[in-house]
């Protein structure tokens, strides 16, 4: 940026010097030098603070994740499995115009979604009527034949969902994905926060950031709300939290929101089932559980119903699941509303159900079992982005743009061999933010993925995880492929700068 | 110690017990500590010790220092860098200051939630701390800031417990592994020492023997305590009372014996468990310290009396697991 455009300190750092612009939203500047008035107090903090500052903050940050073991296990790699995740200082900030019209969005889209999700497995009456197809349905590999006719408690499928937004060009929000099965990543915001408010408490306060602080408490009043309608104690349920053990990439997030709930953490040895009741064994003699926030897959959930090699699950747990004495959140088979060849009809799916045109759009996606939209895809794969539509995580995927043509060629084939189970959009330029990198500012890529609690009523903190592509240019922000992650502050009002003590 | 019977019964509405698998853990992670503790105490000592004895004392020693700490399949001429290989960093010796440090923070990484974030940074910080170092050439002689890191970071860790987890049934499983592995490795150690040393009786040690003796009290953190009781002049006969039957000595075996019981009858007072066990035989054992003479004990045979213990010890742990950790499930459900 050019240095004259805003007054700046003789002594001031050089901290945007090398601050790229291109033509991807930029969440922090107008143009060129010219900031946008939400994030100026934040320009002018950083332009009084000197490049060895910003890295000393940096350092002090990272040692407080490592400290305090905020890391996550990545699969395959063999030097120590346990990484901090990489957190950027410098906050995301979004005006409480914007956040009003996102909750709006994503308030009707689970709404939607939980609607669907109850048809489907019931009279399957968006089927009949064809505005999904059948074959979609029934060829997806998490549609779980099993829930066919199984009522769920207050019919909510999904109460914990966390939704990816992007902001494409033009400045609006879009949804690119929805993880309706383990949505994960909560800690990671509520860690993020933690931080931010110790490097920057007056900037912060300044501000005016609506807290989330209150996440843990939110997603225990929801998993309450939840009981079986068979519980002794409905108002008092005994509430525990599934994981499948502590080499999970996730199992900090376990333990975390577990001793914020103040519930247990159980792995599948810590529960049996007996005459379709599931208990777990304490000290004091087998107790009786009633509500699972379970973040174990469905297929590793119950080794004689699903796959028989699980050792993560419990036997028998979903015979108790249907005699209705224990509730799952999220329930089983929920992951076929976010297979990304489903995902493609939630527009149609939202204006079936409650009539309403959707708030947030989604981004453009040619399912590869349709002709011409394959043909399309085949003829610009280098200018697309193509996904297998069961998996998550960032795994399974071509980034035309970015790829060579060899792995072009292997996807040709593979989608050519199998086209139900990939989907292309084109490739988007997601929105970039400042980002401390080494005590300069640079832009990077980033997304958004605010969380959902569907119970009794609908929760949704404001803000969430903004996830950044660390590597310079790079569009993948996902943990396991190198991303690390921001704070997002979602403001009380609009005019941030207008309030005292602001730089 | 131990809290009124109706204490309990007034707070809010708390459901018995906590989970087996966790309490295991807390219990594991516990000893691991005090043993990791107790390994760099003594050769935190023995340091000490070494620079002060000739070549061929101080080679014996090394020897006493293996059998002191039990450690299995070091045969024959004794290298101290190996030694220090085994004791300090080994991966392969289950009971290495690092495999130790390494055990109990994976115990406590597997239940996070139940503990204070104070408490796993500090257990965390200090196992950053001694996994980063490396046996070198020469490094006994620069290792005593190593030991005495382990020996804080310990301390701190108990202080940082105490001071901030709610002293529920999940601080008395934490406690009760500190005990029971207290009570075992101190028998262990003093065993040693009485087989090698000359019948002990209550006349001062010369100077020959004066250094291993101030080393047993070094190695119970015992040795100021007993000069302020006792004078510095060692007599065996004391120091064997003293380590062994004195009740206010944090590193003594009946203290240690009298923590582990009242942590046993918390615990079977929160599990509402009737079957009580594992605090049957801890009380046993506890009454066998309170009414004992160590004029009889001496008589009986030291050995034999410190080999008893530690089997009780294994008793008591063997009952713990069976009652609270890995219960047959037909018979809960049939109760």
């Amino acid at each position: 940026m050019t240095a004259a455009a805003i007054p700046i300190r003789s002594d001031a750092s050089l901290a945007f010097v090398n601050y790229q612009m291109d033509h991807a939203y930029d969440e922090m500047f107008v143009t060129v030098g010219v900031p946008r008035e939400h994030y100026r107090a934040l320009q002018q903090t950083l332009l009084g603070l000197a490049p060895e500052e910003l890295r000393k903050i940096q350092q002090a940050a990272d040692l407080t994740f490592l400290h305090e073991g905020i890391t996550f296990t990545v699969y395959g790699s063999k030097e120590g499995t346990e990484r901090i995740f990489p957190n950027d200082l410098l906050p995301r900030i979004i005006p409480a115009s914007e956040w009003a019209r996102i909750e709006k969005g994503l308030t009707q889209r689970l709404t939607a979604l939980n609607l669907f999700l109850r048809d489907i497995y019931h009279e399957g009456r968006i089927l009949a009527e064809g505005i999904v197809p059948r074959e979609l349905i029934y060829s997806c590999k998490h549609f779980r034949r099993e829930m066919r006719g199984l009522n769920v408690p207050r019919d909510i499928y999904v109460s914990i969902c966390g939704t990816d937004l992007v902001r494409v060009p033009d400045g609006s929000f879009a949804v690119l994905e929805d993880n309706l099965r383990v949505p994960s990543g909560v800690s990671y915001m509520l860690a993020n926060r933690k931080v931010l408010k110790r490097v920057f408490p007056t900037l912060f306060r300044d501000y005016g950031v609506w807290p989330i602080d209150h996440y843990p408490q939110a997603l225990l009043a929801t998993l309450r709300t939840m009981s079986p309608e068979n519980c002794a104690y409905r108002n008092d349920p005994t509430t525990v939290l599934l994981t499948p053990g502590v080499s999970n990439s996730a199992y900090f997030e376990h333990a975390f929101l577990a001793q914020q709930m103040g519930i247990e953490v159980v792995e599948g040895r810590d529960l049996l089932v007996h005459d379709n009741l599931v208990y777990m064994r304490t000290t004091a003699g087998l107790r009786r559980v009633d509500v699972i926030y379970r973040r174990v897959d469905d297929d590793f959930l119950d080794p004689l119903r699903f796959r028989p090699d699980s050792i993560l699950g419990v036997p028998g747990l979903f015979n108790a699941y249907r005699a209705g004495n224990v509730t799952l959140a999220n329930a089983i088979g929920t992951g076929v509303a976010d297979d990304k060849a489903v995902y493609a009809y939630v527009p149609q799916i939202i204006r079936y159900y409650l009539n309403e045109d959707p708030i947030l759009p989604n981004v453009p996606t040619f399912l590869m079992s349709d002709n011409t939209h394959r043909q399309h895809t085949l003829q610009n794969l280098e200018k697309m982005v193509v996904k297998a539509v069961g998996e998550s995580g960032g795994y399974g995927m071509l980034i035309g743009p970015q790829s060579t043509a060899k792995q072009r060629d292997e996807f040709r084939a593979l989608i050519l061999a199998d086209p139900r189970n990939y989907v292309a959009q084109p490739t988007l330029s997601l929105s970039c933010a400042p980002c401390l990198i080494d005590g300069e500012v640079e832009s990077r890529h980033i997304d958004l993925r605010p969380y959902i609690l569907m119970g009794e009523k609908v929760t949704i903190v404001p803000g969430g995880l903004t996830r950044v592509a660390l590597r310079p240019g790079s569009l993948v922000v996902n943990s396991s492929q190198g991303g690390g992650s921001k704070d997002t502050w979602v403001l009380r009002d609009g005019d941030p700068t207008g309030g005292p003590g602001v730089a | 110690m131990r809290p009124p019977r109706n204490f309990y019964v007034k707070t809010f509405k708390r459901e018995a017990g906590m989970l087996s698998r966790v309490a295991e853990n807390l219990y594991w992670m516990s000893r691991y500590l005090e043993r990791a503790e107790h390994t760099a105490r003594l050769l935190d000592v023995e340091l000490q010790l070494w620079l002060d004895q000739s070549p061929e004392v101080g080679a014996g020693r090394w020897r006493f220092l293996v059998d002191a700490l039990q450690v299995a399949g070091v045969q024959g001429r004794l290298d101290p860098l190996q030694l220090a290989e085994t004791l300090v960093f080994s991966r392969a010796n289950g009971s290495s200051i690092v495999s130790c440090m390494s055990a109990a923070r994976e115990n406590l990484r597997h239940v996070r939630e139940q503990c204070n974030s104070e408490m796993w940074e500090q257990l965390n910080k200090l196992y950053l701390q001694v996994i980063d170092r490396r046996a070198e050439e020469g490094w006994i002689l620069n290792s005593h800031e190593l030991f005495r890191a382990v020996q804080e970071g310990a301390h701190l860790f108990q202080g940082v417990t105490d001071a901030t987890m709610s002293h529920g049934e999940g601080w008395q499983y934490i406690q009760l592994g500190r005990y029971v592995e207290r009570t075992h490795t101190l028998a262990a150690l003093m065993d040693t020492h009485f087989r090698r040393a000359a019948p002990a009786t209550d006349l001062p040690v010369d100077s020959a023997e004066y250094l291993s003796w101030v080393g047993l009290l070094r190695g119970c953190a015992a040795f100021e305590a007993y000069c302020k009781a006792q004078t510095a002049e060692i007599r065996p006969l004391r120091v064997a009372e003293f380590l062994l039957l004195n009740p206010e000595l944090p590193h003594s075996v009946r203290f240690s014996v009298d923590r582990m019981n009242a942590a046993l009858h918390v615990i079977g007072d929160l599990t509402e468990r009737r079957e009580k066990l594992p605090a049957r035989i801890a009380g046993r054992l506890r009454a066998k310290l309170s009414f004992s003479q160590i004029e009889e004990i001496m008589e009986e045979g030291v050995g034999t009396y410190l080999e008893n213990i530690r089997g009780e010890c294994a008793e008591i742990h063997a009952a713990i697991h069976q009652i609270y950790f890995d219960y047959a499930i037909d018979a809960e459900l049939a109760s």
